[in-house]
């Protein structure tokens, strides 16, 4: 089990940054992502494995309108 | 065109710019054709700093605390601001309008781009002031080349946008390149006849060779411009360039400037693709999040959405144009569709250029209204620029009146034929061209608003009252702009706790709040609700554009910065800081820049109290902005909701839909009402939303007739415990 955003997610071997954004359907093009307040560059989301017990922030960098 | 008749003219000293200040105001008066110059003083450039200040300022300065709407004494009161007309910087050409609104009965302000606003202050003013009400329609020209004001008798049997604006910049340009030198300020019949009456203000597109028009759309600007029998307001000011604004540091605003120039050129792309669809990029977003209002904001999300989404309008706007609003803006956001054949209306048949749609037009005149057609859009967007309509109040309006007329409180008998159902195209186009021709009643009291028309409809056709202010979705007189807030606590008060009603221009934090999860408390909320307003309420002081501040972001934002400092975009706002610095030569810090805003946050709360308005009782929220209010809107997401109510310790189980929406609204309400003692109490106001001495004198606003008004208003059961 991960945490995301503070709610509880399943986790599975092998989960990526970019699988967690599609499961939520987070398409928001300007999103950060820290894992147990890591930053995680955008163009590193399909690549970086989340672990079991991560504490994963997803921030829409979105505060406009 | 024939020559127009001149009928009363005033010359003028002309006046080199001082670091973004000419440093005076031009008063016109077009009932008695009076003309004045007002000086600007050290004192209103440190309180009120520009545009919007300065609007504010000129009409406390001008009006009782009797005067209405369309009283002679109201005024249009449009200004720049100190970065206004900067070309080194994407976004520097806003200009903003200030006037009693006939909607909210109070002050109100509403942005554009275009030119008028820098053309205005090269011409030697830092804000037009203009007042009285004419006898027959009139044009006032600002001569900036030979400095002279003119007023003129119009010519137009035609008021409308397009008709005015094309003859206008014609007739004042020597050729075709001269226009650009041009900006026209125009609105419609739809302004005379609506309170829902936007200002267009133009520019002049060179490359497709038509005039472009940039909407201060909100709160019935327009619809004072034509209570005062005003056709246009045309400025001409030739000879612009990067050091007009004479700034203190043009090396610094080069080096800013360039700065944001790579960014966009490297990341928008990655971004939000503001130079390909420009707004409408959060069309698909918004439907994806049950954020994009659909049948008067009952439902979030729905399935024909795709048809509205924004590669479909990429593909409908002219690509390869640098489309800036302003020069130096590489954002480039004012999209257009070329050559589109009108299909309704006067102008049937004729190939236009439509400037948007934005996406609160998409959404406002299309998902709200039940409508999935980009071309109905496209001419929608049209007919309500050229006849001189807010497109978000209208679209608020018109799905106000559908979900009435499905609801049974309306019939054909008193839309006079139309049936006006969510998605019935033909019939709501017919509704735009009534109320821009005004032969029609019932479409006259459309036109009033959604405030306005809960009454009319309640006494005149029966409808039950008490249903309509759960569903009719305005705050102070005001429609709701087109986001969905029912579901983020902190949206309600970005929303409904906001300085003249729900439109977005103050806080938009439903993404933070509800799925970011950053403002767990309601302290929390309120800082928010403390520091957005105020940030963004700074680009209205000095003539800049919103969108380069966070519809683009450096490429390690988010590895710099984490949680809701990301979210501020702290270089951006460091660019904002520098750029007032090296323009105005003064010396403020990211902190001073929120204190110049509270001054003017605070300074127009006490202008609503003085007009009557600007307390509690204002701040008021109706039921659907909060929750579902009929079953079928919770039954859409009933797992979703059905777990709103689980986490506020009810089981739904064994409960009807009914019963469900009774006891979430009943958890809801405390939750607004403890939203709106944690923002007043933030924000240095008492509970009744009246700001404090003590908060008038922390931001220098203490002035004797300030104090006043509060004095008159503060009762001791207004304090806060300790």
């Amino acid at each position: 089990m991960i945490k995301v955003n503070g709610e509880e997610m399943q986790w599975r071997p092998g989960l990526t940054v970019k699988d967690i954004l599609e499961a939520k359907r987070y398409i928001f093009p300007m999103i950060g992502v820290w894992i147990n307040d890591k930053p995680i560059p955008r163009d590193k989301f399909e690549t970086t494995i989340v672990n079991d017990g991560d504490d994963v922030k997803v921030i829409h960098m979105i505060c406009g309108g | 065109m024939n020559k127009m008749k001149l009928l009363a003219e005033w010359e003028y000293e002309p006046v080199k710019i001082q670091r973004g200040y000419a440093g005076r105001t031009l008063y016109v008066n077009v009932g008695d054709f009076s003309f004045k110059e007002k000086p600007v003083s050290e004192d209103m450039k440190e309180k009120f700093i520009g545009g919007r200040g300065f609007g504010l300022k000129l009409l406390w300065d001008a009006v009782k605390d009797t005067t209405k709407w369309n009283d002679p004494e109201n005024e249009l009161v449009i200004s720049g601001g100190p970065l206004c007309g900067i070309t080194q910087y994407p976004g520097s050409g806003k200009c903003y309008t200030v006037f009693i609104s006939p909607l909210t009965e109070q002050t109100y302000d509403s942005n554009a781009g275009g030119h008028f606003g820098p053309l205005l202050k090269f011409s030697g003013w830092d804000a037009l002031e203009i007042q009285g009400k004419a006898d027959r329609d009139v044009i006032v020209f600002i001569d900036g080349d030979n400095n002279k004001v003119e007023i003129y008798e119009s010519p137009f049997e035609d008021v409308n946008a397009f008709t005015v604006t094309e003859a206008l910049h014609e007739y004042f340009a020597e050729n075709e390149e001269d226009k650009r030198n041009i900006s026209v300020v125009s609105t419609g019949k739809g302004a005379e006849n609506s309170y829902w009456g936007c200002l267009n203000m133009s520019f002049y597109d060179l490359r497709r060779k038509a005039p472009r028009l940039k909407q201060a759309g909100r709160g019935g600007g327009g619809t004072v411009f034509r209570n005062k029998k005003l056709a246009a307001i045309v400025v001409r000011k030739r000879g612009i360039g990067p050091t007009s604004n004479n700034p203190a540091d043009l090396s610094t605003l080069q080096k800013v400037g360039l700065k944001l120039h790579k960014e966009i050129r490297d990341l928008d792309d990655q971004q939000n693709k503001m130079r390909k669809v420009g707004t409408p990029h959060l069309n698909e977003i918004m439907n994806e999040y049950h954020l994009l209002p659909v049948h008067n904001y009952k439902f979030g999300q729905h399935p024909e959405a795709d048809k509205i989404h924004s590669e479909v309008f990429g593909k409908l706007f002219t690509q390869g144009i640098p489309d800036g609003c302003w020069h130096g803006c590489s954002m480039a956001c004012a999209k257009a569709v070329d050559g589109f054949e009108l299909k309704t209306g006067p102008l049937k048949g004729k190939k236009v250029t439509v400037d948007g749609p934005e996406y609160e037009t998409c959404a406002g005149l299309g998902s709200n209204i039940g409508i999935f057609d980009p071309e109905w859009i496209i001419e929608a967007n049209f007919y309500a620029d050229h006849y001189g309509i807010d497109t978000i109040s209208s679209g608020t309006g018109f799905a106000f009146v559908c979900e009435c007329y499905e609801l049974g409180f309306l019939n054909k008998d008193i839309t006079n034929g139309l049936e006006l159902k969510f998605g019935s195209k033909d019939d709501l186009m017919e509704l735009i061209h009534r109320i821009g021709r005004g032969d029609d009643e019932f479409a006259r009291i459309v036109g009033l608003g959604v405030h306005r028309m809960k009454k009319i409809f309640a006494e005149k056709y029966g409808a039950p009252f008490e249903v309509m202010e759960k569903i009719g979705m305005e705050g102070q007189g005001i429609e709701v702009s087109e986001y969905v807030p029912k579901e983020s606590v902190a949206q309600w008060g970005g929303y409904f706790l906001t300085l003249k009603g729900p439109q977005h221009d103050e806080a938009w934090l439903i993404f933070m709040d509800r799925i970011n999860k950053q403002l767990p408390t309601f302290e929390d909320k309120a800082e928010a609700l403390h520091y957005f307003p105020n940030f963004r309420l700074w680009f209205s002081l000095v003539g800049v554009c919103k969108l380069p501040w966070n519809d683009i972001e450096p490429a390690d934002n988010v590895i710099k910065y984490k949680g809701i400092e990301a979210a501020k975009v702290p270089e951006h706002v460091q660019n904002y800081v520098d750029l007032f610095n090296a323009v105005t030569g003064k010396n403020i810090t990211k902190e001073e820049l929120i204190i110049q805003s509270e001054q003017v946050y605070n300074f127009q709360r006490v202008f609503q109290l003085r007009l009557g308005k600007g307390t509690r009782k204002d701040h008021y929220i109706p039921l659907r902005a909060i929750g579902p209010v009929f079953p079928d809107e919770w039954e859409a997401r009933a797992e979703y909701y059905d777990n709103e109510l689980k986490a506020t310790g009810i089981d739904p189980e064994g409960l009807t839909t009914e019963e469900k929406i009774k006891k979430l609204q009943e958890y809801r309400l405390p939750q607004w009402e403890q939203l709106v003692d944690a923002v007043y109490k933030r924000r240095g106001w008492n509970k009744n939303g009246i700001p404090t001495i003590e908060t008038l004198e922390r931001l220098g606003i203490d002035y004797p007739e300030v104090v006043e008004v509060v004095k008159k208003h503060l009762k001791p059961e207004d304090e806060w415990e300790e």
